[in-house]
């Protein structure tokens, strides 16, 4: 339904998720969390899925990252059933295909950008340079720079350098910008931007920032654990467009 | 009734709960410091004030000596030397006794009991019975101790060889004296009840006995306050030189005496090095822990500011987190403490024979120990609790920003290395934190070096034992005579049962002088080609006895400052005590009895006499052994025997009895404090990184992976530490080699590669469990919580 004539000419599925529910239960307290979603997500397109705290946005991303299992449901990336994957197979998983960009950005404080990026590239199959990676989020002058020594803005694109990096079949955003200011929060949006359109790779990102929504090609709402629309987006606007 | 706990309280004890683990190693260090505080302070004062009550009961003499026969007029001049307050003559020897029930010969040294009343000094403490009469010679008085191992009792009797007569003896009194409170026969190394006693009898008979009426050959003295002591010694060894004294003493110098103080000086020395050291540890792991706490619950100190609680209030609750687990201490230590202080005492019970009072501790040490205990957690706590007061809420509830690392000094230097990313990340962690990484290798280190201390004990105890009982002292007896004998003597204890060969000996006392510096001792002259008791150098390479001059005890060198080639005075202390000068042409290593050596003949020239010996080793058959021993039982001649095997038995015996029992302990605290660092060095770099660890497991990383870089960082503290233990082991055993040794025995400092081995082993051992603890909390990492919150 979604996708109409575009599906001829991209057929190939990243994500096909059918049914998954997710129920956490802590102690008397059960929480819905998913209720029987369906989605697919396709080869390099960049979606974003908007919804308030708690309707399930979050939690879908998990799923699809590998973190976290559904109660119900199946879930498919590329030919490979996530559902029936084991502990190690999802470490697997994450570690070849899946790149992470989290509100925190979780940088090793430890090590520096250019390091930070090396943790990710040292395991991965095929990877860029760590410092290529730096260059694409335009931080090719702050290699040496430990994460106390960068601003926000520069933690969050050598979080994003770090999951590029490894060249992934998707990259999974939540709420990227949620700790920035909208200036600083645009600059994070334009790496994402790149790395999306110069790498082809497919990128889910979570916000509750409508104004986000314009550069993507589809727009996912959520509310309650269920998706209550999809739209697309006929104009994708280049990041600096954006405003919120 | 309803108890109502305000949330800050609730709070608290849910913060204890989750840091269970690390807060009950810190209350066990605390426990451990404190109950070697309290056992030791403890023990100490159990001892001091139970010698002291019983030196003063008893009327401990402190001045000593004795002769060959001297008139009973004598004792008048003696009591003339200035600061003398009473005087007390008797008569003693040492006898050979035939024990029912035992085989070999033990020996006893008979003490004689004024004709009325009782011995104004040295007296003994009836345990039951009573003193022996004046009018039936052979009653006697014998040491509890003794009769205890002999299972004797009041109205039993056993015989003795006194003055070549065989004499049945009737047991009417149990005792005790100051004298033999740590029970050493002539010629042993530790006490044997079996074999060594003390026997009182009535003057009367002893007179009769040794014909000595009119005379006594012992004399003791109690001196008045503020009197010189070596001044007193000086006259009294003028005034009984002519009737064979052969020198006095001291009670400083008073065998049992001297092991009693030294054991005491060495208790007080422990007691006053450990505690301090664990409490230091407590300090450094309470510091750790409650900060990296503060650290963890910023934001809930902010909220609780925000909501209006005090700056005291938050702070106070940090505190009480400080003060309850340093009270568990306290209180674990107290109870901990009472019980190894009674078990000390228990061991001492059966080590020094006299009225020993049981465990009680002063309740100033408990308060002392409380006050040290608190000061130390506050020492260890305050930093923390002023840095949770200090929070303003606004700078509480935003996230701390994140740990600073530079290019610039070690963290540089791993830079330039090629190595994996992990591997940075855990030595630039190690090196970020110098200080806490400083402290948890030196608490690591310290825990090996303390095993390593320990079992330095047992190391040097065997080696002794290899030394002195397998390579010097090769005989299965020694007999030592009354009276010095015609070297035909020899000849005569070969034809006895079972003796496969002899070895003669001449002891001679004598006090060897180096200008001021002096000190009594025996002259060993040996012969040449020895092959029972012989002479080592360090090396434990065989030494024949030097033609000229004379083979000196390293130990006896030191003590007079001697070396090679110098010469030492030697005045002979016994018959006609010539004074010669000899030069010294060996240094010999011995651990246990320091002597000095000389050839037998020049011995013999240099007493002006004959060929004589004094005493005889002997190699037995054991199939013999028996018959050998019924023979010397009946043999006059022979005032002591000295068997070698019993005497190995019972040093080992002592040895393990005593020493086992502290290596035991130390060797648990050592473990303790190991697993106290380590495991508190892990759950800190947990707490601090679980959500870096959760991060890598979210780009990928393996189980495994993250657990090395957590674990990586507790393997290589632990890897340095091990050398830097190894290496303060050496050092503390090192210093600790002269601090043990004694008048009578040296502990050689010998650490065995199984000290080293045992001791890295069982500290990786520690270490190793606190990983797997600590992996297992890797595993279960929450990795969706990790990505949701912020540090």
């Amino acid at each position: 339904m979604p996708d109409g004539a575009q599906s001829e000419t991209r057929v190939r599925e990243t994500f096909r998720a059918e049914g998954i529910t997710k129920i956490y239960k802590t102690g008397d307290l059960r929480v819905e969390a998913l209720r029987g979603v369906d989605l697919t997500l396709y080869e390099g397109e960049l979606v974003v899925l908007l919804g308030p705290s708690g309707s399930g946005k979050s939690t879908l991303l998990n799923i699809l990252g590998g973190l976290d299992l559904p109660t119900a449901g199946t879930l498919f990336f590329k030919d490979m059933e996530i559902t029936a994957a084991t502990q190690s197979e999802l470490t697997t998983y994450r570690r070849d295909h899946v790149g992470f960009v989290f509100q925190f950005y979780n940088l090793i404080p430890s090590l520096t950008a250019r390091e930070n990026v090396g943790l990710v590239t040292e395991i991965a199959d095929d990877p860029m340079q760590p410092d290529e990676a730096l260059e694409i989020v335009g931080l090719e002058h702050r290699l040496g720079h430990f994460p106390s020594q960068l601003s926000g803005g520069e933690q969050q694109r050598v979080a994003i350098a770090r999951a590029i990096a490894k060249r992934p079949d998707v990259l999974l955003c939540d709420e990227p910008t949620g700790a920035l200011d909208s200036k600083t929060g645009i600059v994070v949006l334009q790496a994402l931007e790149r790395a999306n359109r110069e790498l082809g790779t497919t990128t889910a990102l979570i916000t509750h920032n409508a104004g986000i929504k314009d550069m993507s090609e589809r727009v996912i709402r959520f509310a309650d654990g269920q998706i209550i629309s999809v739209e697309k987006n006929p104009v994708k606007k280049p990041p600096e467009e954006l405003t919120w | 009734m309803v108890i109502r706990i305000d949330p800050l309280n609730k709070k608290l004890f849910r913060d204890l709960w989750r840091i269970k683990g690390q807060g009950l190693a810190i209350s066990a260090v605390v426990a451990c410091g404190i109950s070697l505080m309290i056992a030791s302070f403890g023990t100490v004062a159990a001892l001091d004030e139970s010698k002291d009550a019983f030196y003063n009961r008893t009327r401990f003499a402190d001045v000593f000596a004795v002769m060959k026969r001297a008139p009973d007029s004598l004792l008048q001049e003696i009591e003339q030397i200035p600061g003398v307050a009473t005087a007390e003559t008797r008569i003693t020897a040492v006898v050979n006794l035939d024990i029912p029930g035992m085989n070999e010969p033990a020996t006893g040294r008979l003490i004689s009991l004024p004709e009325r009343g009782t011995p104004l000094l040295n007296n003994v403490v009836l345990m039951s019975g009573r003193y022996p009469s004046t009018q039936r010679p052979n009653e006697v008085a014998i040491t509890d101790p003794f009769a205890k191992a002999h299972s004797l009792s009041l109205g039993d009797t056993f015989k003795a060889i006194i003055n070549g007569k065989k004499r049945s003896l009737e047991i009417v009194g149990l005792g005790l004296t100051p004298e033999y409170i740590y029970a050493l026969g002539p010629g042993a190394l530790m006490p044997d009840d079996k074999r060594f006693g003390a026997i009182w009898m009535s003057r009367k008979a002893l007179a009769a006995a040794f014909n000595l009426d009119g005379a006594f050959n012992d004399v003791s003295m109690s001196l008045q306050r503020g009197a010189q002591t070596e001044e007193v010694l000086r006259r009294l060894d003028v005034l009984i030189k002519p009737y064979g004294g052969s020198g006095s003493y001291a009670r400083e110098d008073q065998l049992s005496h001297f092991f009693l103080s030294n054991e005491l000086d060495q208790l007080r020395t422990s007691g006053a090095i450990f505690p301090p050291v664990f409490l230091l540890v407590a300090v450094f792991l309470l510091n750790v822990v409650v900060t990296r706490i503060v650290t963890t619950e910023r934001e809930q100190i902010g909220i609780f500011k925000a909501f209006g609680y005090t700056d005291v209030e938050v702070g106070w609750i940090y505190l009480k987190l400080v003060l309850i687990l340093v009270g568990v201490g306290l209180s674990l230590g107290m109870l901990l403490g009472l019980w190894m202080g009674d078990s000390m005492i228990t061991m001492y019970k059966t080590y020094f024979k006299f009225t020993l009072r049981d465990f009680g501790v002063d309740p100033a040490v408990f308060a002392t120990a409380a006050a040290i205990s608190l000061g130390a957690g506050l020492l260890g706590g305050l930093g923390a609790v002023r840095q949770a007061v200090g929070l303003s809420p606004a700078v509480a509830m935003a996230p701390p920003v994140p740990t600073s690392y530079e290019q610039s000094g070690l963290a540089a230097l791993f830079s330039k290395f090629e190595i994996s990313q992990p591997t940075r990340m855990i030595f630039r962690h190690v090196s970020r934190f110098p200080i806490r990484s400083g402290l948890t290798i030196i608490g690591v280190a310290f825990s090996v070096a303390l095993m390593i201390m320990s079992l330095f004990f047992l190391d040097s105890v065997e080696k002794v034992i290899q030394v002195y009982f397998f390579q010097a002292e090769r005989q299965t007896l020694t007999l030592t005579f009354v009276e010095p004998r015609p070297a035909t003597v020899e000849q005569e204890i070969q034809h006895l049962p079972g003796v496969i060969t002899t070895q003669p000996v001449r002891s001679v006392a004598v006090r060897l002088r180096n200008g001021h510096l002096s000190d009594r001792k025996a002259i060993q002259g040996i012969v040449s080609g020895a092959d029972l008791n012989r002479l080592l150098d360090s090396e434990q390479k065989l030494i024949e006895p030097p033609p000229g001059g004379m083979a000196l005890s390293k130990y006896i060198a030191k003590d007079l400052n001697l070396k090679l080639g110098d010469t030492v005075t030697v005045e002979v202390m016994q018959e006609r005590r010539p004074v010669v000068e000899v030069p010294i042409v060996r240094i010999v290593e011995e651990y246990l009895g320091f002597q000095a050596y000389m050839r037998l003949d020049a011995l013999n020239r240099l007493m002006k006499e004959g060929p004589t010996v004094s005493s005889v080793h002997v190699l037995v058959d054991s199939r013999y052994a028996d018959e050998l021993y019924t023979t010397l039982k009946d043999t006059p001649a022979v005032a002591g025997i000295v068997q070698q095997t019993a005497a190995l038995d019972s040093f080992r015996n002592t040895m393990d009895n005593t020493m086992n029992v502290m290596i035991g302990f130390y060797v648990a605290l050592a473990s303790l404090i190991a697993f106290g660092v380590a495991y508190n060095a892990a759950r800190i770099a947990l707490s601090e990184r679980a959500r870096a660890l959760a991060s890598l497991r979210v780009l990928g990383f393996t189980r495994e992976e993250v657990t090395y870089i957590l674990l990586g960082e507790l393997g290589i503290l632990t890897l340095i530490s091990l050398p830097v233990g190894c290496l303060l082991g050496y050092g503390m055993a090192l210093s600790m080699s002269p601090m043990l040794s004694t008048d009578l025995y040296n502990f050689p400092f010998v650490i065995e590669n199984a000290t080293y081995g045992w001791s890295v082993v069982v500290v990786s051992i520690s270490a190793i469990v606190c990983g797997l603890i600590t992996r297992r909390r890797v595993y279960d990492l929450d990795l969706v919580t990790a990505l949701k919150t912020r540090e």
